[in-house]
């Protein structure tokens, strides 16, 4: 499909693209043809602009919430159960995007390292990469230690009480990473977020045997 | 400029209502009922003796099948040829029918150990479960169109919401053998959430507890403002109040030292179990009778007696409740209220135990044998004729792809909100390597053998490469049924391939093929018609579109121009009015032509329009972020 860009702007919005239905000038990030009122399939947007809310880490749950599912009631593939096949297809995709857009800016962990990637920073959280962090991995095995060491519900839920609050800290520090524009400590810090995350779970799955 | 979102389902287009009215049917595995909704209220379509319980038994004791409780009454003289909670076995093959050997009154069929769906010996018929599946649909379409007077040819249907994609493309399979268009196949619990929901008008967290004849589902949902947001849902395939009357027969057969019974007679035993079963719900005691090899078995239980035998059952209800609480994130004080459904929670001692584990006690205000069907039935008026509720549902198990070693790499994670599409790359692991065997399986083990296949295909024509180098991209999107379609590609060349995943237990094309002419309710024409429908629906569209752009541009077409338009596009509407697919589709391919430059100027005049600074996309972006609401 032919995209025309720069229209005497700044070129990034200004975009559209031909109506699939109507064949009729649409913006490229248009949900419906205001012509025909045919549903669009999802332009290449960010999450954020997808969900209607301003890139950044603070994101208002219950906000994201009420876009997410205003969204879905018009765009949900059930709309248009009655719809030409190619239709319903397109539909699928916009929600097949905005459960992904979702997914990510509903996620702390998964919101960081996608606004890094944003910004051009390929996060070692985003993959099994190797970590060069020793503080960080020195950490880890003295908190897996204790977990190994721990022997009774109790025992586990103090430590999970403790990396929590740790987790909950590196959510204040990714944020203000991210305000002051330092890329590198948020990095850092959503390295750590992924490490205390995992060991939660693991925390978890031990209570839960522990239980039974 | 004009600034319409348009709201679709709201003013449903006169095509929506040709395409007629469906109806909802929850197939379950011991009873199955339709419904739809007339007026604004939906109702269960009944007997003449008002019962809208269909048992979901086939007699095969005579040239026409037999449905129903007149399938249920040649059970004593036919017990080989009637065939019952066929619903287990819906996408299983003989390996997975091994595992229930003995608990399963049935005759396997010998080929069906060459792999593929199971097959059933039944007299002188070999019968896949998806064929007995159709009898029972085709007998439930025939009431509803008994109750209409005319025929019906869509509707909703439900499944567990623990069925995996074998399973939910075996259900799908037998409608269509049935003659019905499946608008959705939706979870049992969300339907029942559903019927629920709209009465109450209900916000917060629910639990949907779901104990049918041989399946356990539980699964939480978020209601708000008319939204089903499925939380996390869990339970167990092959546990039901089938289990119960397997309990009370073995328990039978322990105390009077009978065994060694053959099919028939296990069914005529099981029969009589259930019916003790269903009389201790009331009363403090039962006795279980039947006359079986020979022997009359009479044996009085108490209630206390039954329920020592189905606590170990329960518990495995209760361990997959807090599952899936813990997948939600919840624990059962969030929990708003419980909705009952299936007949198994008529069992007191299902019910106490349910308002033990969430401190509440749950609500059953509408028949659960009946509230999934009426679920349905508000979800097919709600697709066919439009609705303020919307269901999102997840998929219920995780979604992998064998890797070396037999270790299984998950793509979508259990919970996962539907429809989705995630991919993952790959690569080769020898040098030269040419082609790649993908197999999609479906389960939370780590280990293939541990999870159920689904289907296997190869992605051929990578360039040889040494290991390591070829990138391949693999793909699993799953759309609003729940059912899975897997592609590759190999990114450095674009080598291809795709499958709608067609089960390793479910019925080849072929086969498909092959029932599809012996149905009788099914014959090709059926599928010309159908496919003469969509070309008719897209037609109009493309009418509708074109319409909207003359009136938003027609001025930019001279009087000839604007004629000509005018003159292919009436060709268009007339071939809609009549029978042949093929000219619809070149008087469609003649108005594409006719309005091409049409479409060129009213692209240019917004190139010129931009120029100006009246940028189209100011407008516009307002409607990608006003949407929500």
């Amino acid at each position: 499909m032919a995209v025309v860009e720069k229209l005497g702007g700044d070129g990034a919005g200004a975009q559209f693209v031909p109506c699939w239905s109507c064949k009729g000038p649409v913006a490229a990030r248009a949900l419906f043809c205001h012509t025909c009122g045919a549903v669009q399939a999802p332009g290449a947007v960010d999450h954020f602009t997808r969900m209607g809310l301003a890139p950044g880490f603070d994101v208002d749950d219950a906000l994201l919430e009420k876009q997410y599912l205003g969204f879905q009631r018009v765009l949900h593939p059930d709309r248009f159960a009655a719809k030409p096949a190619r239709e319903r297809a397109i539909a699928q995709s916009q929600s097949v995007a905005l459960n992904e857009a979702y997914e990510v800016l509903g996620d702390p962990l998964k919101r960081g390292i996608y606004l890094l990637r944003l910004r051009g920073v390929n996060s070692a959280a985003a993959d099994d990469k190797t970590v060069s962090d020793p503080a960080l991995l020195m950490q880890a095995m003295e908190q897996r230690e204790a977990l190994a060491e721990a022997e009774s519900v109790d025992a586990v839920e103090n430590l999970m009480i403790a990396v929590g609050a740790q987790a909950i800290q590196l959510l204040s520090d990714i944020s203000r990473a991210f305000a002051d524009d330092d890329l590198d400590s948020a990095n850092r810090f959503v390295l750590r977020l992924k490490y205390a995350r995992k060991f939660l779970e693991e925390a978890r799955l031990k209570r839960a045997a522990l239980e039974s | 400029m004009l600034l319409q979102i348009h709201e679709p389902g709201e003013t449903p287009e006169p095509h929506a209502l040709e395409r007629g009215q469906a109806i909802g049917i929850d197939l379950g595995t011991t009873n199955s009922v339709v419904a739809m909704v007339s007026g604004s209220h939906p109702e269960v379509l009944r007997d003449a003796g008002g019962d809208g319980l269909v048992p979901s038994v086939v007699a095969y004791a005579y040239d026409e099948p037999l449905v129903g409780r007149m399938a249920l009454a040649e059970l004593a003289r036919h017990p080989d040829l009637v065939i019952s909670s066929v619903k287990r076995l819906m996408g299983r093959g003989a390996e997975d029918i091994k595992k229930l050997a003995g608990a399963l009154p049935y005759e396997i069929a010998a080929d069906a150990a060459a792999g593929g769906m199971v097959r059933l010996k039944v007299g002188d018929r070999v019968l896949s479960p998806v064929e007995i599946s159709a009898d029972i649909l085709r007998a439930l379409k025939a009431r509803a169109e008994a109750s209409l007077g005319h025929a019906v040819e869509k509707a909703v249907i439900t499944v567990p919401a623990y069925f995996d994609d074998a399973a939910r493309n075996a259900t799908k399979d037998a409608a269509r053998l049935a003659g019905l268009e499946v608008l959705r196949l939706v979870n049992e619990p969300t339907a029942a959430a559903l019927a629920y929901g709209l009465d109450s008008a209900s916000e917060g967290i629910y639990a949907v507890y779901d104990l049918g004849g041989g399946t356990f589902d539980i699964s939480l949902l978020k209601l708000q403002k008319g939204v089903f947001q499925v939380l996390a849902t869990g339970g167990d395939a092959q546990l039901g109040g089938d289990d119960f009357d397997h309990a009370l027969a073995e328990w039978a057969m322990k105390r009077t030292g009978i065994n060694g019974l053959t099919s028939g007679e296990a069914k005529i035993l099981l029969q009589a179990a259930r019916a003790a079963k269903e009389r201790l719900t009331t009363a403090p005691g039962a006795e279980l009778k039947a006359v079986v090899a020979g022997h009359e078995i009479r044996q009085s239980i108490d209630r206390g007696t039954f329920e020592i035998l189905i606590e170990p059952l329960l518990g495995r209800t209760l361990r997959a409740c807090r599952q899936v609480l813990a997948d939600a994130r919840l624990s059962a004080t969030d929990v708003k209220g419980v909705v009952l459904v299936g007949g198994s929670t008529r069992v007191p001692l299902v019910r106490a135990i349910v308002a033990d584990f969430f401190k509440q006690e749950p609500l059953a205000g509408i028949d659960p044998d009946e509230v999934v069907a009426v679920g349905a039935a508000l979800q097919a008026n709600a697709l066919t004729r439009g609705s303020d509720t919307l269901l999102l549902d997840v998929i219920p198990l995780s979604l992998g792809i064998e890797t070396m070693g037999g270790i299984v790499e998950k793509v979508i994670e259990r919970n996962t909100p539907i429809p989705v599409t995630k991919a993952q790359d790959f690569t080769t692991y020898q040098d030269g390597q040419t082609g790649m065997l993908i197999h999609a399986v479906q389960g939370e083990r780590e280990t293939v053998d541990a999870c159920r296949s689904l289907g296997r295909f190869e992605l051929t024509g990578i360039p040889p490469m040494v290991a390591g180098a070829a990138r391949i991209r693999v793909t699993y999107a799953v759309d609003a049924d729940g059912l899975l379609t897997v592609s590759a590609e190999e990114r450095t060349t674009g080598a291809k391939a795709e499958i709608a995943v067609k089960p390793s237990y479910g019925l080849s094309d072929d086969e498909m093929a092959d029932m599809l002419r012996d149905s009788l309710t099914y014959a090709r024409e059926d599928m010309e018609k159908r496919l003469l429908l969509e070309s008719r629906v897209e037609a109009e569209r493309v009418l509708l579109a074109l319409r909207a752009a003359l009136n938003a541009d027609g001025k930019l077409l001279s009087e000839a121009e604007r004629a000509e338009i005018d003159r292919v596009a009436h060709a268009v509407r007339e071939r809609i009015a009549g029978e042949d697919r093929a000219q619809i589709h070149a008087a469609m391919e003649a108005l594409d032509r006719a309005t091409h430059d049409f479409a060129q100027k009213r692209m240019d005049i917004a190139i010129q329009m931009a120029l100006k600074g009246q940028r189209l996309d100011e407008v516009e972006a307002g409607m990608a972020t006003d949407g929500a609401r």
